[in-house]
């Protein structure tokens, strides 16, 4: 009798809770953030990256969602306001109880953002090429490491097939990243024996509009007699003034060659690209790579935009890799818990859209290829070099004396981000 | 000049394939003899049809080393079928056809490349982009390929090819081109050009002189030019002679002749800094003369003032984008049309929003101020609303680009000529509406002394918004002209707000000449102070300079005297 009550009990009890877990999932989604800005500076290239969110989102949800639930995606503005990009972080985690974030484009809104991550234990996917020396433990880094675009980009200056340049001049927006990856390069180039008289570095504000002195300076640093290039980590909207006065003044990229770090498929859209065939850019994807995989994303953003001159780029693949690795752990880890998420993550896998598996380590960035391409006439890119195989993305540069020493691994032993030695 | 050449061969009675067939005939061989003299240094053909034709098909190699030794082999002796082929393949237009895999020069016209021979340079077929295979260059062989045109070019017959065929070859300074180069000095007969050979000439014999007498001849040549690629040459000169046993007294002459020309080229360079600080001027000067007159004239602090400028140059991508069914791209007259329409769109707006907020809001200058920013941030999303927030393109008309290029360096770009003369107009518009007519004098009674001018039956009010109007449409026109050199952009406005300010508070609030000679100013110490301190610290120089300006001289530059100062 006793036994039975006990079962009679216990049966009740499950069907209880079977039936208040039904409800809670029909009425429960999972939750998705994006924080990119949609006005300000940034709403440019961020406002991109926001509808790439969604169209992965919909796509989703149409295959009949995730863990059997609906995704939900919601979206802020952050107003290209660095400060305020944290506030809405902690807005997307606590009020809306997001289980991970996509978002944030320049360094300054990332670093706005981290310690509100660590503080919560959130998960975050930041989908742009930046400046390393940074491995956070609630952010995953699906953009390149400056070794997976920068070092190689100098090497193909230097090679023969680049131009087999002697002098470089680094040409950059005044912020962190232009100034971090510069420090990298100028440690780097000097190991390959150029000295720093054949170095020349020039930082300019956001939006800067006047490029005749600074473009009149290249030309007079290039006319010394060895062979010179360009490498320019030009943010955002100045990029469209610095090549009018460049095709203006006359410089070829046979001559000069420019390699730009942030000028993408969607930068050179308001640009009149003929003067400009030959300069560079290093990517890990170009739009005008031939891929099955390639073809399918580019339709359907055609397809979910309904504009088919909208063009594609890199950090919309990052997001993309990013995006379908965090539906992969998810489904893996059978739940959307942030601590399961996260050992769920490493060494998870992703078809590159250029061919290639992406993988990520656990240092929390990408194994990528890296392409170097010409821009045509066309405002699309050329691939005129590209690894063999992929390139593991490294946190801590190695160029650097301070941070070569430091590294950063996620799992047992290790455990840390920025460490010497291991943790335990 | 793959056009020049072929139509100098098609209008003489033999083609290439004829001469060859027909090479047994006296007169032809004659008719040939004379046709070549002009085109080509060297008689004859270098190539067979055949030998052409295999040598060209291996331009399509995979290694970049292969093929500029392929293509300096194709130059070497001159032929003149070659040009056209590296011209095509410089220009991407060189293809590997599938069906015989023979190498085309194609020509694109909407989905359907029309292929042209390389031999015959005669249509041969069409066909879509499937078919044919590009052969793929980079900067690399660009470079190759320029070089090669340019040793080829030297015999062209027109005077503008060579002239550019000269300078590639003084840029490039490869010593195997002096044996083609002193073969066209022989034959040049224009006298500028054959200096300019000469120079070329000298820059290569320095290095490659045999003794003491030919470098010192060719330091005297170099020493009476002022290029930067001459500077090059005798630095480099001057740095490697030590190593490689140059007699002192040529090291001596070298290094006088580098001081002497170093000396000339920074004068230049100064030369260059006034010019480029004059064209930041007439920016600043076009950007702040509308709120010359929104501020200084009516003193309202109109932080919208930037996105009047802003929807200017949104007005001309219209006008632009609807007159490009009619006109051709880079035809100057959308530039033109857009001028009104700009000042129309910018100056009703302006009306609006004076009407609407402002004039409540008069002698209340904080709460003006944040009233304007706040119709900024509305313009702002309103144009991201409807346009996006990606940039616009707009073109830029044929005569506002390249630039005037001196050989000392100096680079002056049209756009910014045309911009300075442009701003120097509008300025001149203004001060002969404000001069001579009966609205200007309506609007300097309204300014003066309010009271008084509604007294003698101005309608004060109607005066404002068509005043206000007025610097807005100033504004508009503004717009205009930076929409050339600047993102036409939601945030284009921000960029230039605070320029405007400086530049109307330095001048003197109310002074027009104010306005003028501050923007002038300030872009050429701007550009005085960048190559030293770099753009950043240049901007925040001029900043402190002004503040510590402004404690001096509170009413800038030009202070208005009169009534409506004390009132």
């Amino acid at each position: 009798m006793n036994k039975k009550l006990q079962a009679l009990m216990g049966a009740g009890a499950l069907a209880l809770s079977v039936m208040t877990m039904s409800a809670a999932q029909a009425a429960d989604t999972i939750k998705v953030g994006v924080l990119h800005s949609l006005s300000g500076t940034m709403a440019i290239s961020e406002t991109t990256l926001k509808d790439t969110v969604l169209m992965l989102v919909d796509d989703l949800n149409k295959n009949g969602g995730l863990l059997g639930k609906q995704v939900e995606a919601v979206v802020v503005d952050p107003a290209s306001d660095w400060p305020l990009f944290a506030e809405k972080a902690r807005e997307l985690i606590e009020k809306d109880k997001v289980d991970v974030v996509f978002g944030c484009w320049t360094s300054v809104s990332r670093k706005s953002v981290l310690p509100v991550f660590e503080e919560l234990n959130s998960m975050l996917f930041y989908p742009v090429q930046y400046e390393g020396e940074e491995s956070s433990r609630n952010v995953f880094y699906t953009g390149a490491a400056p070794n997976q675009q920068a070092i190689p980009a100098v090497d193909y200056l230097m090679s023969e097939d680049g131009g087999s340049a002697e002098r470089i001049v680094l040409l950059g927006t005044d912020y962190v990243y232009p100034r971090t990856t510069n420090k990298i390069l100028r440690s780097y180039l000097n190991g390959k024996g150029i000295s720093d008289e054949d170095i020349m570095e020039n930082y300019t504000p956001f939006g800067h509009s006047d490029w005749q002195s600074i473009v009149a300076d290249v030309k007079a640093f290039a006319s010394a007699g060895k062979k010179t290039a360009v490498v320019s980590t030009i943010n955002g909207d100045a990029n469209v003034p610095f090549y009018k006065e460049l095709a203006n003044q006359g410089i070829k990229a046979e001559d000069i060659p420019v390699v730009a770090f942030s000028v993408g498929e969607e930068e050179l859209a308001g640009i009149d690209t003929k003067p400009l065939v030959g300069h560079l850019a290093a990517w890990n994807y170009f739009q005008s790579v031939e891929s099955d995989a390639n073809t399918a994303f580019i339709e359907k953003w055609h397809a979910f935009i309904g504009d088919d001159a909208r063009v594609t780029n890199d950090p919309m693949e990052a997001t993309y890799i990013g995006f379908n690795m965090w539906k992969q752990a998810v489904e893996q880890a059978g739940t959307t818990d942030v601590d399961a998420v996260r050992q769920a993550m490493y060494g998870q896998e992703v078809a590159n859209l250029t061919g290639g598996m992406a993988v990520m380590n656990t240092n929390h960035h990408l194994s990528k290829p890296v392409l170097i391409g010409e821009v045509q006439d066309d405002g699309q890119f050329d691939t005129v070099w590209e690894t063999e195989g992929t390139v593991v993305g490294d946190a801590w540069s190695d160029f650097l004396p301070e941070s070569a020493k430091l590294t950063a691994d996620w799992t047992y032993p290790w455990v840390c981000g920025n460490c010497e030695k291991p943790m335990y | 000049m793959r056009n020049d050449m072929f139509s100098v061969l098609r209008r003489s009675p033999f083609s290439i394939t004829q001469t060859r067939r027909f090479a047994v005939r006296i007169c032809g061989m004659v008719a040939c003899l004379m046709m070549f003299a002009v085109v080509s240094p060297n008689v004859a053909q270098a190539f067979s049809d055949e030998e052409l034709r295999n040598i060209a098909e291996q331009l399509n190699d995979k290694s970049s080393t292969k093929q500029v030794a392929i293509i300096e082999e194709m130059a070497a002796d001159g032929d003149p079928r070659v040009a056209p082929i590296l011209k095509a393949m410089l220009e991407g237009d060189l293809y590997v056809r599938d069906s015989d895999e023979h190498v085309v020069i194609a020509t694109k016209k909407g989905k359907v490349y029309t292929h042209i021979d390389i031999i015959s340079g005669e249509e041969a077929g069409e066909s879509s982009s499937k078919e044919l295979d590009k052969i793929k260059v980079n900067n690399r062989l660009r470079g190759a390929l320029r070089d090669a045109l340019a040793t080829l070019n030297l015999f062209s017959p027109d005077h503008a090819v060579r002239t550019a065929a000269v300078e590639q070859i003084m840029d490039a300074r490869d010593p195997a081109m002096l044996p083609l180069l002193l073969r066209a000095i022989e034959r040049e007969d224009d006298e500028t050009l054959l200096a300019r050979m000469n120079l070329a000439r000298a820059t290569m014999a320095l290095a490659a002189g045999e003794n003491a007498e030919e470098r010192l001849a060719a330091i005297d040549v170099l020493a009476s030019e002022t290029t930067p690629q001459i500077r090059a040459v005798l630095s480099q000169f001057v740095a490697s002679a030590e190593a490689e046993g140059i007699e002192p007294e040529v090291v001596t002459a070298a290094q006088d002749a580098l001081d002497d020309v170093e000396g000339r080229l920074s004068n230049w360079q100064t030369l260059g800094d006034v010019y480029r600080g004059i064209s930041l001027g007439s920016v600043l000067l076009l950007a702040a003369v509308g709120l010359a007159i929104t501020f200084g004239v009516m003193g309202v602090i109109n932080m919208a003032h930037g996105e009047m400028i802003m929807i200017g140059a949104y007005t001309t991508f219209v006008v632009q984008q609807i007159l490009s069914s009619v006109l051709p791209s880079g035809s100057p007259w959308s530039l033109i049309i857009a001028v009104p329409a700009a000042f129309l769109v910018a100056g009703m707006i302006g009306v609006v929003i004076e009407r609407c907020v402002i004039r409540f809001l008069y002698g209340r200058p904080l709460e003006t101020l944040l009233a304007t920013w706040g119709v900024s941030l509305v313009l702002q999303q309103a144009t991201r609303t409807i346009f996006g927030a990606t940039n616009q393109q707009v073109t830029a008309p044929d005569f506002m680009s390249g630039a005037i290029e001196f050989s000392t360096g100096l680079v002056l770009t049209y756009n910014r000529l045309w911009i300075i003369l442009f701003s120097l107009i509008v300025v001149a518009g203004i001060a002969c509406v404000l001069r001579y007519t009966a609205f200007g004098l309506q609007m300097r009674a309204v300014t003066q002394n309010r009271r008084m001018a509604g007294s003698v039956g101005i309608r004060t009010g109607y005066v404002d918004a068509l005043t206000f109007g007025l610097g807005s449409g100033i504004a508009g026109i503004a717009g205009v002209a930076l929409s050339q050199i600047s993102n036409v952009s939601p945030n284009l406005g921000q960029t230039y707000i605070i320029d405007s300010f400086m530049v109307v508070v330095f001048g003197g609030v109310g002074n027009l000449w104010g306005t003028v000679l501050g923007a002038f100013s300030l872009g050429i110490v701007n550009k005085f102070l960048e190559p030293f301190a770099g753009a950043v610290l240049a901007k925040i120089f001029v900043l402190i300079a002004l503040i510590l300006f402004i404690q001096k001289r509170p009413k800038g530059l030009f202070a208005l005297k009169g009534r409506a100062v004390e009132a």
